[in-house]
Formats: C-alpha cells, sequence, structure tokens
C-alpha cells in the first residue's frame, strides 16, 4: 500500500530528481468533469498539487442579483447537477427563512422525499464512479440504471428528467400524484437487490479495498480546521448533521441515524456514502408512510407563492396573484435584511448567505459550496502518495465543478 | 403556571456571557433575525474576537466565509463591503454569524487562515470577486478569474455583462503552447 511505500529507505535516500509536471485534466475520464490539477511528480510520486479551478466561467452568484426567487431555482439546480433537488430545497429553504413562512406538512415531506432521492441519486453516482475509476466498471452501471428511475421520479413529478425547477416560494409546482408515488415504490423497491449488489461487488473486492484503505487520511482535528462537512468529515469521526443538529422540514420527526468512520480513508468516506443511502431509503420509507393529505402550497390569499397552473386559469383570484407576481415592478416584498440558511446536501453544508433589500431579488446570492471547500484540502490529501491514488481520492471527495466556479 | 410565562430559551446565552467578560462593552455590536445572532465586529478587532470564539466558546468549525458589497443599499450607513464568517459549535450545534465592514479605497481584512486553514480558498474567493485584500494570507491570488482579469467581477458596478474584459485575453496558439 502507499502509506507503507512512503516509509521505505530507498525512496527516501534516493538522489534528489528533477521532478516532473503533469497536467491532470481538465476533461481526463477520471476526472469526471471539468477539473485541472497540476501535479509536480517525484517519479510517480506526488511532491505538490496544485488545483486550477475557473473552467466554466458561471455566473450564478451575480445571475443570482438578476433573477427573482422563483427564477433563481433554475441557476440553483445547476451548481450541482448530480442531485439538483437538493439545490433547490436548499434554495427556497433559505427565502422562507428570509421571509418567515412556515411551510404546509405536505409540502415539507415532499421536499424531504425529493431530498432524499436526490441524495440517494448522488450518491449512487459517486460510489459508482469511485468504482469505475478503480477498475470496477460493473459497479457503475448497477449504480448508474438505479440512477435513471430517479430521472424517471422527477420527469414523472415535474416535467423535466435532469433540471426539475420543482420547488417555489412556499410550495412545490405540482403536488405528487398517484403516478409519482408508484415510481417512487417501484424505485424503493428495486434499491436493496442493486444496493446488494454493489456491495456484493465492492466491499470484499481486494482489488477495490487496497487501492482505497489508508488513502488520502484526514484526520478528524484537520477535517474540522479544514471546514469539511458531510460524508468527507462523517469520515473521520465528526458526527455533525444538521438533519440531525439542526432540524429544518420534517426531520425532526422521522427517525434515522448518522452514520460515521473513524479512519478518515477514501475507504471510509466510500462506506459513509453506502451506508447514508440506506439511511436514506429507510426516510423515504417513513416520509412515504407518513405523508399527510391537505394542500401543497401556501393559500392564494398569503399572497407569497405563484399559483398553480388551475388556479390561474380558473380564478380570478388566481390570475390576480400570478399577475402580481409575474410582472415587472411588482411582486412580493421582502424585509431589508439577511439571512444565513444551510441544508444537509449529499456531499455537506448547502448553504445560502441571502441578502435581501426589499425587492424580489437577491442583492447578494451567496451559495456556500461543499464541493468548494473540499477540493481545497485535495493538495493536503494527495500529498506523497501516487498518481494512480489521484483518482481514489477525486472520487472519494466528490467534487462537482459547477459548484466550484459559481 | 408554566404555560402563562414565555418559554423563550436565548441559544446564544453562554456565548454571549463569556464574550461580555472577554471584551466588556463596546467592541462589537450585535443583532438578530430569524435565527441568526450577528456579531459586527471592526476590523482591528476581528481576529481577537474570532479567536475568542474559537478557543473559549467552542466554535471550531468555520462553515462558511464569503463578501458582499453594499453599494447604493437601502439605508445604508456602515461601510462599502463586509464579510462574514459563519462558525458552528459543534458540540451545540450553536450558530454564530460575525461581519466585518472594510471600505474602498483599501479594503483589508486581517486573515482567519492561522486559525482555520480552511479560510485559505474562500478568503481568495473574496478577494477575486470583491478586491477585498486578506492580510496575512499565505498565497492571496485569484481562484476562480484568471490572472491577467483587472476588475472585480462581484462588485455592484461591474455589469452584468462585463466591460469587454473578455476580448482582451492573451489567445494562445498550439504553436506557442
Amino acid at each position: 500500500m502507499p502509506a507503507s511505500l512512503l516509509d521505505e529507505p530507498e525512496l527516501e535516500t534516493e538522489a534528489k530528481q528533477a521532478t516532473w509536471t503533469l497536467n491532470f485534466g481538465p476533461q481526463h475520464p477520471a476526472t469526471h468533469t471539468t477539473l485541472r490539477l497540476i501535479l509536480e511528480l517525484d517519479g510517480e510520486r506526488i511532491v505538490k498539487a496544485t488545483p486550477d479551478i475557473g473552467y466554466l466561467h458561471s455566473g450564478f452568484e451575480k445571475l443570482g442579483e438578476h433573477l427573482n426567487f422563483n427564477q433563481y431555482v433554475t441557476v440553483a439546480d445547476r451548481k450541482n447537477y448530480i442531485s439538483p433537488p437538493m439545490n433547490e430545497v436548499a434554495w427556497h429553504h433559505t427565502v422562507e427563512k428570509l421571509m418567515g413562512i412556515e411551510l404546509t406538512p405536505r409540502c415539507q415531506y415532499i421536499r424531504v422525499i425529493i431530498g432524499e432521492l436526490s441524495r440517494i441519486s448522488d450518491h449512487l453516482l459517486c460510489t459508482g464512479a469511485a468504482a469505475l475509476d478503480l477498475g470496477a466498471f460493473t459497479a457503475f452501471l448497477y449504480a448508474f440504471n438505479l440512477r435513471e428511475q430517479i430521472y424517471d421520479i422527477y420527469e414523472e413529478m415535474s416535467g423535466y428528467r435532469f433540471h426539475p425547477g420543482y420547488t417555489r416560494v412556499g410550495g412545490v409546482l405540482y403536488d405528487f400524484n398517484d403516478r409519482v408515488l408508484g415510481r417512487i415504490r417501484t424505485f424503493m423497491d428495486n434499491f436493496q437487490a442493486v444496493y446488494s449488489d454493489m456491495s456484493k461487488l465492492l466491499f470484499r473486492n481486494r482489488i477495490f479495498l487496497d487501492r482505497m484503505r489508508g488513502v488520502g487520511v484526514l484526520s478528524k482535528a484537520d477535517a474540522i480546521a479544514y471546514s469539511c462537512t458531510g460524508p468527507v468529515a462523517r469520515g473521520s469521526g465528526v458526527t455533525f448533521d444538521i438533519r440531525k443538529d439542526a432540524p429544518y422540514l420534517a426531520y425532526p420527526e422521522l427517525d434515522f441515524e448518522v452514520p460515521y468512520c473513524t479512519e478518515g480513508d477514501c475507504w471510509a468516506r466510500f462506506m459513509v456514502r453506502m451506508e447514508e443511502m440506506q439511511q436514506s431509503h429507510h426516510i423515504l420509507e417513513q416520509a412515504l408512510a407518513k405523508l399527510p393529505g391537505g394542500p401543497v402550497n401556501l393559500p392564494i390569499a398569503d399572497k407569497l407563492n405563484l399559483p398553480d397552473k388551475l388556479t390561474t386559469y380558473n380564478s380570478m383570484e388566481g390570475l390576480i396573484q400570478h399577475f402580481e407576481l409575474v410582472m415587472p415592478n411588482r411582486g412580493f416584498e421582502t424585509p431589508v435584511d439577511e439571512v444565513y440558511a444551510a441544508i444537509e446536501s449529499p456531499n455537506g453544508e448547502l448553504g445560502y448567505y441571502l441578502i435581501a433589500d426589499g425587492s424580489e431579488f437577491g442583492w447578494r446570492v451567496r451559495t456556500r459550496p461543499p464541493s468548494f471547500i473540499h477540493f481545497s484540502v485535495f493538495p493536503h490529501l494527495i500529498k506523497g502518495y501516487m498518481l494512480a491514488d489521484v483518482v481514489a481520492i477525486l472520487g472519494s471527495l466528490s467534487i462537482i465543478a459547477a459548484e466550484l466556479d459559481r | 403556571m408554566s404555560t402563562a410565562t414565555s418559554n423563550f430559551v436565548d441559544p446564544h446565552a453562554e456565548t454571549l456571557k463569556t464574550l461580555s467578560s472577554v471584551f466588556g462593552e463596546g467592541v462589537f455590536s450585535q443583532s438578530r433575525f430569524r435565527d441568526n445572532l450577528r456579531l459586527f465586529v471592526p476590523p482591528s478587532r476581528l481576529i481577537e474576537l474570532l479567536t475568542a470564539l474559537k478557543t473559549r466558546c467552542g466554535f471550531g468549525l468555520l462553515a462558511e466565509l464569503g463578501g458582499a458589497d453594499y453599494l447604493g443599499y437601502p439605508g445604508r450607513t456602515r461601510s462599502r463591503f463586509e464579510v462574514h464568517y459563519v462558525l458552528r459549535n459543534l458540540e451545540t450545534a450553536e450558530m454564530i454569524v460575525v461581519k466585518a465592514g472594510v471600505d474602498d479605497p483599501d479594503p483589508t481584512l486581517p486573515s482567519a487562515v492561522p486559525l482555520w486553514p480552511g479560510a485559505d480558498w474562500m478568503e481568495r474567493e473574496v478577494f477575486d470577486m470583491f478586491g477585498v485584500r486578506f492580510a496575512g494570507h499565505p498565497d492571496l491570488r485569484r481562484i476562480l478569474m484568471p490572472d491577467e482579469f483587472v476588475a472585480y467581477p462581484l462588485r455592484k458596478d461591474y455589469p452584468l455583462r462585463g466591460r469587454g474584459e473578455r476580448h482582451n485575453f492573451p489567445k494562445l496558439t498550439r504553436g506557442e503552447s
């Protein structure tokens, strides 16, 4: 294993060789997105890694100052394109906190459901792709096939497959109908079979274990010092989870556990993600069983949320309310104040620092992206390991390029 | 009788007590909105306050660091730029927001990297987007924009479509690269 190779004396006592530089990515098959790493190598050992971001130039935060709170959900979607509904939930969670809106019980459960579905979707891709990068192609195919069923759910509930744009201020676009619930149940029935297939392929796979164990070790103190959150921190023994420790939506009413490991290596982060999928499945089961009836949006009388299409076209109040929110120079009024709110996204703390100036446009929409923070830890994790370990460590951090360069 | 009394318990009471015993009065002002407690502190006392929060009050995690430009913000009397630090206590799940403001001719704040190495990239991003400098930062360079870029894109006086800087980027041909 590489960690022990480092201690071998002949490597250390070798005459100081000239190091060479390797550009790893962008668009390397194993970086998945547009990441670029400038690696300084001594043979195959990494002396120094300099991550270079800023390849997409998306300007999401500037756009947030020019799109209103309902429109911006389409941009929030695209920040983490692996689990879009979670970003929507985070964004409107912040807006609703700014406005002081209490959601209806049904809406809270629906947001929990789409959030946990996207957590499973994100972890499936992350664990599957980690396996793919280390040579286990079949596990990736199983995971990706299951993800397709989650996309089917998105398509059924909103009409869009990849970027649903499903939440609205004070509610969601459409209520769940029976077909959506049926698709969620089908997905949940298939989940356990795929999970057990993946675990049979990976958990005792000698090559996979050797490539992951003892690689990229992050201690608990370092995880906290480097602001890590989510599975990366929980793989190092930090048990903090916003769903448990600062609960939001319907999470206090649901029973689940926060899995963690103490080793802090790639394997620990992988196992935390695998176990979190099981917990999300458990949450989904309860949320479906407890899903309350009643309205999903706030009443029109509150003058906050966009009425659904049926109300807009069939009632005068709905039409007026739609007009009031959509026409320029109208819309609702917000407090002249600022608020920070965060949720537990698949990768960790996903927060928004939202400054409002009284209009329905954000004055400043700062995103706290988990991938950005985790990518900054990468140079410290990779130092001293081998070139082949870059792929293992990158995969275990789950870095999303659109979150790096907002 | 217990139903009639207010059962509001301030989650920040302990922290504020510790801070007032360290700093006394007048170092920072505070405000609350929803469940956010914000402490406004002058740049000269910023590191002192962050250190006290980290070592004495248990705020171990710097959850978020970001900047904002308040040019033209309604009713604005304080400085133009503000940088916010969101700290979390991992034991009690308490969250606190520290804000420090700087003004235009030389917007400089002390760096929080010695306290939290995780502040490294976040401070670089604030510098890149707003031009706020962090004294004592080990490697203060642009992070999102290219090095040749001269403006600060998230400032309020920077237009949405840019000022044409992108047309002046140096072009590399395949032969030179």
